[in-house]
């Protein structure tokens, strides 16, 4: 590959992205992305706007079929698989969508609570227990009764985090988690991703281009170049930072201050 | 405002002196670029500036400037921004070519004829192929229903009956009145130059029962009900929601679509019955009011046309309409793109097509009717 960073951690890998192309009908929008996402990783997708983060985060959940390329978990290929076993791996993910993707009929304990009652046999008591303690962890105790509609919108957010984080999913997708969040919120919301890694051995996968985060939590990263269509660095970004031997890598993590350094 | 004034100076070594005062604002006289480059002598090098004397500017200069840059860039022409306010050089540092995003192009040039018809015969083919699967999808989560495996909240399917049950009566038996009266005037002038105005009842309890009422009743509910399914889930669909629920391991089709299509199913009958009660009621109406009919002479004369098959027919159009209105709604809401005017024409396509459906499906229904006798 055209001089990445290379990162070889010794984890267990358990995501693999193998020759990835994503495309748009004939639009390609990146091509040869392969990489790994080690057991107990905080991996960021990290590039400029419009480059495709979003979009290759809906080809790690499942959303998006690649137009080349595989997409692993744990060895099985997500598109070789049966459907069942589809459904299955589907369980393992959590994903907290970039405007919360709430379902705006249900109230917020119901949407915590229906992937609950759909895939646990948990007693109702139970699970209402269980909805109001993950609603608790990111800040919103009190608001179970409440409607999408009548809460901002990083609250919504936080309340999508708690429905991804609702079956204890161990692995867990952002995107774009701290937009639109206050700095204390967003600092709040790092410390539970690290604590989430860290406790749960949760392997999470965060599309961000907030720098502060990105060396706060991430511990494996890719960017992405939209001008050459494909991948540019991968690696711890705090390792990038300063053995990136790409200049728009370094430029990114440094906001543009590195152009001028170098 | 002052007006803007320019003065070009061409020096004997190439060099373009540009000087500039007044007002260089928007709604000013602004001179164009190919003028001034023609009107320096000789080959000309180089272009610069003099702005002591300018009083105030905005997008005017600057897009004055972008234009002359283009141009001199164009001819091979240098440029010294020196001579420029600071404001107006960091401003067009910022929009010039160099900070672009390299290789955009959308779509490009058109495409020839034969390239349009194509694409737009496949995009039909596509658009048939999507309406296909998601009826075959609809199906096996029905069936699935039916084994008592479907995922859904009965929560959402007991909402939706009163949506598309008791509260889209009021309107259906309003128009269903209304339009019992309107056959019955129309039937009354042919029929009354026979001295036969009794037989209106027949006309009315005939019509109404046998097909108008069920197709006033699915003509309602697509234009109330199938848009509001296509931009409930068409909002869903720009929210994210059905992302949300796909990630999950729920089927959208399941979760979404069988409620709906469940409770048209259900209601769609019954509103029938009502709209034919109606039918048969506004046809009275005219038939006692202005005809001079008795009461009991219109219900005896209506008994006597209408046959219990007659009325099963009614039932089994309104039937079928339920189905198609909610898969038309549901699809065009499933299909739609994630922006605010999608969900608009998600909603008006649902209508359509479910306009359309339903008249087909009368046709193919009566012709059926016609040769199996009934």
């Amino acid at each position: 590959m055209n001089g990445h960073a290379e990162e070889k951690s010794g984890k267990e890998a358990v995501i693999e992205v193998l020759g990835l192309e994503m495309s748009y009908g004939s639009f390609v929008l990146m091509r040869d992305l392969t990489f790994t996402i080690g057991r107990g990783d905080i991996f960021i997708i990290m590039g400029g706007s419009g480059c495709g983060k979003s979009t290759l985060l809906k080809h790690l959940v499942g959303l998006k079929r690649p137009a080349k390329g595989q997409i692993v978990y744990d060895g099985v290929s997500y598109w070789d698989a049966e459907p069942e076993e589809q459904e299955r791996l589907k369980r393992r993910f959590g994903t907290l969508f970039q405007s919360g993707a709430l379902w705006s009929s249900m109230t917020l304990a119901e949407n915590v609570a229906m992937p609950l009652e759909q895939y646990t046999s948990l007693p109702p008591g139970q699970i209402r227990e269980l909805v109001s303690y993950k609603l608790a962890l990111v800040g919103l105790g009190g608001f179970e009764e409440f409607y999408p509609s009548e809460i901002s919108g990083g609250m919504k957010k936080r309340a999508g985090l708690a429905r991804a984080m609702a079956l204890d999913p161990d692995l867990l997708f952002f995107d774009e988690p701290s937009a639109g969040l206050d700095p204390i919120s967003a600092r709040l919301l790092d410390d539970l991703i690290i604590e989430l890694s860290e406790s749960l051995g949760t392997t999470v996968v965060v599309v961000t281009h907030e720098l502060a985060s990105i060396f706060a939590i991430g511990t494996n990263s890719v960017f992405l170049d939209p001008d050459v269509k494909t991948m540019t660095a991968n690696g711890d970004p705090k390792r990038l930072l300063k053995e990136a031997p790409n200049p728009k890598v370094v430029n990114f993590l440094t906001r543009g201050e590195g152009a001028r350094q170098r | 405002m002052i007006p803007s004034e320019l003065k070009i100076e061409s020096a004997p070594d190439g060099a373009l002196l540009l000087t500039m005062a007044g007002d260089w604002k928007l709604g000013n006289a602004i001179p164009s670029p190919e003028g001034i480059i023609a009107g320096g002598a000789g080959k000309m090098v180089r272009l610069a500036f003099e702005t002591g004397k300018l009083q105030g500017w905005d997008s005017g200069l600057l897009i004055f400037l972008a234009n002359l840059f283009a141009t001199c860039r164009r001819d091979g022409i240098d440029v010294d921004q020196s001579g420029l306010p600071t404001g107006v050089r960091k401003l067009m540092a910022l929009a010039s070519p160099e900070n672009q995003r390299s290789g955009v192009t959308h779509g490009g040039s058109r495409p020839p004829f034969l390239e349009r018809v194509a694409e737009a015969a496949f995009d039909q083919i596509k658009g048939f192929k999507e309406m296909l699967s998601f009826v075959g999808e609809a199906t096996l989560a029905f069936m699935k229903m039916l084994r008592g495996k479907a995922d859904f909240r009965r929560l959402d399917l007991m909402i939706t009956i009163q949506e598309t049950g008791a509260q889209a009566l009021p309107i259906v038996c309003l128009i269903s009145l209304l339009v019992g009266m309107i056959l019955a005037f129309v039937a009354a002038i042919q029929l009354k130059m026979f001295g036969a105005q009794i037989y209106v009842a027949d006309v009315v309890g005939i019509g109404v029962v046998r097909v108008m009422g069920a197709i006033m009743t699915g003509i309602i509910m697509s234009g109330r009900t199938g848009a509001a399914f296509a931009a409930q889930i068409g909002t869903m669909q720009v929210n994210e929601e059905i992302d949300a629920l796909e990630t999950l391991g729920f089927s959208p089709v399941e979760f979404l679509v069988l409620p709906r299509m469940l409770a048209l199913m259900m209601m769609m009958p019954l509103l029938c019955v009502f709209a034919d009660l109606m039918g048969v009621l506004g046809g009275m109406i005219v038939g006692v009011g202005m005809l001079d009919l008795g009461i009991i002479e219109y219900v005896r004369e209506s008994r006597h046309a209408l046959s219990l098959t007659q009325f099963l027919i009614g039932l089994f159009h309104s039937f079928v309409f339920g189905i198609l209105v909610a898969v038309s709604g549901c699809l065009r809401g499933i299909q739609c793109e994630r922006s605010a005017s999608a969900v608009g024409y998600a909603a008006t396509s649902a209508v359509v097509t479910g306009i359309v459906s339903i008249v087909v499906a009368t046709a193919i229904i009566t012709l059926s009717c016609q040769v199996l006798g009934i």
